[in-house]
């Protein structure tokens, strides 16, 4: 029940490597951690989910205010590199209709 | 003879004891009468005034500066015995504090309690069990004017307290809302609706709404961000995932939310449940789809309720008795 986080800010945007399980007891942090650089004006966030094992629906809830947050200040969400079982997720609950997510970790994130 | 003298006179044993033949003896009586301080709320000072007198008893001839030092020892631990006393009253606050959130789960269970409809043509059952003392998950039965039937079924994401007001928020705009807007679609945007203006914004709500039409034995539904739930087809005896596509309630308050259809015949049936069943970890990682309507197939011929009992305990047995998530099915089985 572990999760490192690890974030970059480049000159345009904002990469967070995220690695481990977001559940119910890691998501908390990940809210607090990653919170800030949704509040920027006109910030660009790349999430890089490729090391996630597990996430759960409060890590879920975590990624709607992140992306809530962002829209309210006219920045962006990216989400990278989602496994099958995270991909399934985001398409259950009508969120990869409104948000980039992308299942491959694109060139741009290494 | 007070409690303090009688206090002294067993601690004056325990130190004879030792000092004549340091045996074990001593050190188990020592343990025993630090569990008798405890239990009396003894502070650590009050303990060092009684060995200092103890000693002086015991060993008249001791030399005057180690008696000396106990008194620097005694100030010394005063801030224990603040600290002791105050760990004391927290102990109590917390008590108190667990009585009243098993007042606030005992007041949701009966806020929130649904009746399962008695239908002649239909067999309902249903389990929610939560992970921890309250629940996420949300289900809801109506019995309308014209015989139809609406079932609902909703996670709450962010648990706890602040889960629990929002579901009894939810359970009333259901309550409140007209008999002629029971479709499953319309159910959803003014739920929609509801929860983006009123809920915290990192709190949000999947939920599944069917509609079940007696006269014809049609299934509506329209699912917001939920589970996918199964049906059952009893002729050929398959499952089929129950496709439904819409957002999470709370997200985005223009959401739309379209419906489905699904004929009934005698012996289908249709089941609902929420993320910690198909989420259930095992310990070899994550239960498979195939695993968990296995385990369906197995007592589909029992009735509704039976069948939910079972394969909650088959789950239950899986996850070691463990459970990480709040675990809710609903099974509608058509009788007749």
């Amino acid at each position: 029940m572990n999760i490192s986080i690890d974030i970059r800010e480049q000159e345009l945007q904002t990469i967070i490597t995220l690695a481990g399980e977001i559940d119910a007891y890691t998501a908390p942090k990940l809210r607090e951690t990653a919170f800030p650089y949704t509040e920027k004006q006109h910030a660009n966030v790349v999430m890089d989910l490729s090391g996630v094992s597990y996430m759960d629906s409060t890590g879920l809830g975590v990624f709607v205010g992140l992306f809530k947050s962002l829209n309210a200040n006219e920045g962006t969400l990216k989400l990278v590199g989602l496994s099958d079982r995270l991909k399934r997720l985001f398409d259950i609950t009508g969120l990869a209709d409104i948000m980039n997510i992308n299942t491959v970790a694109e060139g741009g994130v290494e | 003879m007070d409690f303090r003298d009688a206090m002294l006179d067993n601690y004056k044993e325990i130190l004879k004891t030792y000092i004549s033949d340091q045996t074990e003896q001593a050190l188990y009586l020592s343990e025993k009468f630090s569990r008798k301080l405890l239990e009396c709320k003894v502070s650590p000072e009050e303990m060092i005034s009684l060995h200092k007198t103890s000693v002086m008893e015991l060993e008249p001839d001791l030399p005057e500066s180690l008696l000396l030092s106990l008194d620097i020892l005694l100030e010394v631990m005063m801030a224990y015995g603040l600290a002791y006393r105050e760990h004391q009253s927290l102990r109590t606050i917390q008590r108190e504090l667990i009585n009243e959130i098993e007042v606030a789960a005992s007041m949701q269970q009966t806020l929130l309690g649904t009746k399962i409809p008695s239908l002649s043509f239909l067999d309902i059952g249903a389990i929610s069990v939560p992970a921890k003392q309250m629940s996420g998950d949300y289900y809801h039965f109506v019995s309308h004017e014209n015989g139809a039937i609406s079932v609902a079924i909703a996670d709450i994401i962010g648990k706890g307290i602040p889960a629990a007001l929002c579901m009894s928020m939810i359970k009333y705009s259901m309550d409140s809302m007209p008999d002629d807007s029971q479709a499953p679609g319309d159910v959803l945007e003014r739920l929609n609706r509801v929860v983006e203006q009123n809920v915290d914004p990192t709190m949000f709500i999947t939920m599944f709404s069917g509609l079940y039409y007696p006269e014809n034995h049609t299934f509506h539904y329209s699912s917001a961000g939920h589970e996918p739930g199964f049906f059952y087809n009893g002729e050929k005896g398959t499952f089929e995932e129950l496709k439904a596509k819409g957002l999470l309630l709370g997200v985005d308050k223009k959401a739309k939310y379209n419906e489905y259809e699904r004929k009934v015949e005698v012996g289908d049936a249709i089941l609902l449940m929420s993320d910690g069943v198909t989420e259930c970890r095992t310990e070899d990682g994550f239960l498979e789809v195939d695993t968990l309507i296995g385990y369906i197939e197995k007592y589909i011929e029992l009735g509704a309720q039976d069948i939910a009992d079972k394969v909650y305990k088959e789950l239950e047995y899986l996850q070691d008795f463990q459970l990480r998530d709040d675990f809710t099915l609903i099974i509608l089985k058509r009788m007749a």
